[in-house]
């Protein structure tokens, strides 16, 4: 028995493994998902027959899978696609949860995982056990904020006050400390103050990031809702949790490297916070227009006859597009120039939206096929030789004073070379700056045409006078 | 040499072997437990440690555009933590850990279901050309 479900959990961790190779292209990916839900599949069958569970227990854990699926299954069916990092974050942090009722369930049964006798829990086990725990409760903690700061139930500005890094490092020596007595003596209440103050941390750890921030902190939250199940695996013994909690934590890992790559920033200078709310920096930049530079204004019908006649064109898409629901339209528009025989292709920043790949999502939904979408790398290149870049929702990954500006906020950020185009069309509200509190040069550029208003009216408009 | 002392240094040396012999399997047997409880654990950090090496060449094969899918995959499978919980729901002698378990279960049900559809939403959106 116990040899079948060794192996079922081998299996389910082959099928994992390959649940993410399926990602490397669109094609492949539907059948790696699949994978995974057979692995997943595999793994609670064979944990279920599992010699040891009674009648009452497996109708206990029948009715939690029915609650927790049904809950789950809704959930994902009614998110809207631009909520779909809010989702994400609260998945995060019950996971984290997960893993501190795993551990608080082997706290009180080490029988069932054979690691001791109540109170008598090898100390090996103890050391397993409580960096599941706190890894686990940090990362339902600091989940909840980010879903909170993500879905607008809190505002996205960092809170900072005095002394914050000082008290944070203060409560993770004392973690230290009451991690140290717990594991000599594995007292109660112990664990359980260990749990309060892991939740305490990761309130405290993410409330100073603000919400341009959020893609890095929920893919640092991914890899750690993989750490804590790694931290979990290791106390239960249980292999499948340990590889698995080792892809996922690589995952999350990669992920946060990629946007702060993205956004020229450590992720040391992430978690520290206050990204973009610097009164000074804020000052210098939009306090020092002075006598306000001219900027050239235009209407939809310029910027549609000029598109018409264009033979290139790129558009730029940002998150105030998806804010303005505007992707949609904007797909029409390009279908409308297509059909006039100018060929079309859309430019994604690597931190463009609230989470690692979410533009190409919010693009997908509005039926925008995959290999007109292109990454920074691939398309930079192109923009020299582009009639028209049509920047919708976008502003800081479009700044060029990012390569030359060695004083600015954002300098050293990779950005898309809009300016290279031989005409710019950049939609906006008005002459706000973006979340890095920097001015955009691009505005003032001979060959940049603003194009002010709601970013999906002017597209209308534009596709209107196209229809013409 | 008579071969009586031959003899006697031969007994004499056999005893030594002997009581080294006792002394060797003493400490064998004081190192034991040790042993047992370090293997295993070894054997599990090997494991960890060519998964995260697996784990960091998968994903970076995945090509960027299916970043937010890989978020839901990894989200869906990290829930795999649910054999531990269902374990504890199952089997526990204490009721405590019963209920800890039947939690763990409800929660992570949440996340498998609710990652796999989502993912599942998000990559039957990505279409090729025409």
């Amino acid at each position: 028995m116990e040899t079948i479900s060794t192996l079922a959990y081998l299996v389910a961790s082959v099928l994992f493994i390959l649940a993410l190779r399926g990602l490397s292209h669109p094609e492949s990916s539907r059948q790696g998902n699949m994978f995974g839900m057979v692995g997943m599949g595999i793994a609670v069958l064979a944990t279920l027959f599992h010699q040891g569970i009674d009648a009452g227990g497996f109708a206990l854990i029948i009715v939690a899978i029915a609650i927790g699926g049904s809950i789950g299954t809704v959930l994902a069916r009614r998110i809207q696609m631009t909520s779909l990092p809010q989702l994400v974050a609260f998945f995060h942090s019950l996971v984290g949860m997960a893993a501190v009722f795993v551990a608080a369930a082997a706290f009180y049964s080490p029988e069932s995982f054979g690691i001791g006798t109540q109170g008598h829990i090898k100390p090996s086990s103890l050391v397993e056990m409580t960096l599941g725990l706190a890894i686990g409760a940090v990362t339902f903690s600091g989940s909840l904020i980010a879903f909170a700061k993500l879905d607008g139930r809190m505002s996205g500005a960092p809170i900072l006050f005095r002394n914050q890094h000082w008290l944070n490092l203060g409560l993770g020596i004392l973690m230290l400390v009451l991690a140290i007595a717990f594991i000599t003596t594995g007292h109660p209440l112990l664990f359980w103050a260990i749990a309060l103050l892991a939740f305490g941390l990761g309130f405290l750890l993410i409330i100073p990031i603000g919400g341009a921030d959020m893609p890095v902190v929920v893919s640092m939250l991914n890899s750690y809702s993989g750490w804590a199940a790694a931290g979990i695996g290791f106390t239960v013994g249980n292999l499948l949790l340990i590889v698995t909690g080792a892809l996922v934590g690589a995952s999350g890992a990669i992920l946060s490297y990629i946007m702060c790559k993205g956004m020229n920033r450590s992720i040391i200078n992430v978690l520290l916070g206050g990204f973009g709310t610097d009164p000074s920096a804020a000052a210098a930049t939009g306090g020092s227009a002075g006598p306000a530079r001219p900027v050239k204004a235009g209407s939809a019908e310029d910027a549609a006859y000029i598109m018409k006649n264009a033979q290139k064109i790129i558009i730029v898409p940002g998150y105030g597009m998806a804010v303005a629901q505007a992707q949609q339209v904007v797909r029409e528009m390009a279908d409308l120039l297509k059909k006039e025989g100018v060929e079309v292709s859309y430019a994604i920043h690597p931190v463009a939206g609230r989470m690692p790949g979410h533009m190409n999502v919010l693009l997908a939904e509005a039926n925008v096929p995959y290999d007109d979408v292109h990454e920074l790398e691939e398309i930079n290149p192109e923009f020299a030789e582009a009639d028209v870049a049509y920047v919708i929702g976008a502003n800081d990954v479009t700044n060029p004073a990012a390569k030359t500006d060695k004083s600015s906020a954002i300098y050293g950020m990779p950005i898309l070379d809009v300016e290279k185009a031989k005409t710019v069309f950049f939609v906006k509200r008005g002459m706000a700056s973006g979340y890095a509190g920097v001015e955009n040069e691009l505005f003032f550029r001979d060959n940049t045409m603003m194009l002010f208003g709601d970013a999906k009216k002017v597209t209308q408009q534009i596709v209107q006078a196209l229809q013409k | 040499m008579n071969p009586t002392d031959l003899a006697i240094q031969a007994k004499v040396q056999a005893e030594q072997a002997m009581s080294l012999a006792e002394r060797a399997m003493a400490a064998a047997h004081a190192i034991q437990p040790l042993a047992e409880a370090a293997h295993p654990f070894l054997l599990l950090l090997t494991i960890f440690l060519l998964a995260c090496f697996v784990g960091y060449y998968v994903v970076w094969s995945v090509t960027p555009a299916l970043h937010s899918p890989l978020m839901g995959v990894t989200n869906a499978i990290s829930s795999v933590i649910v054999v531990g919980a269902i374990l504890a729901a199952g089997m526990a002698e204490s009721p405590t850990a019963r209920v800890f378990g039947f939690l763990g279960v409800t929660l992570a049900s949440v996340n498998i279901f609710g990652g796999f559809i989502v993912t599942r939403r998000m990559l039957a959106m990505f279409k090729r050309k025409g």
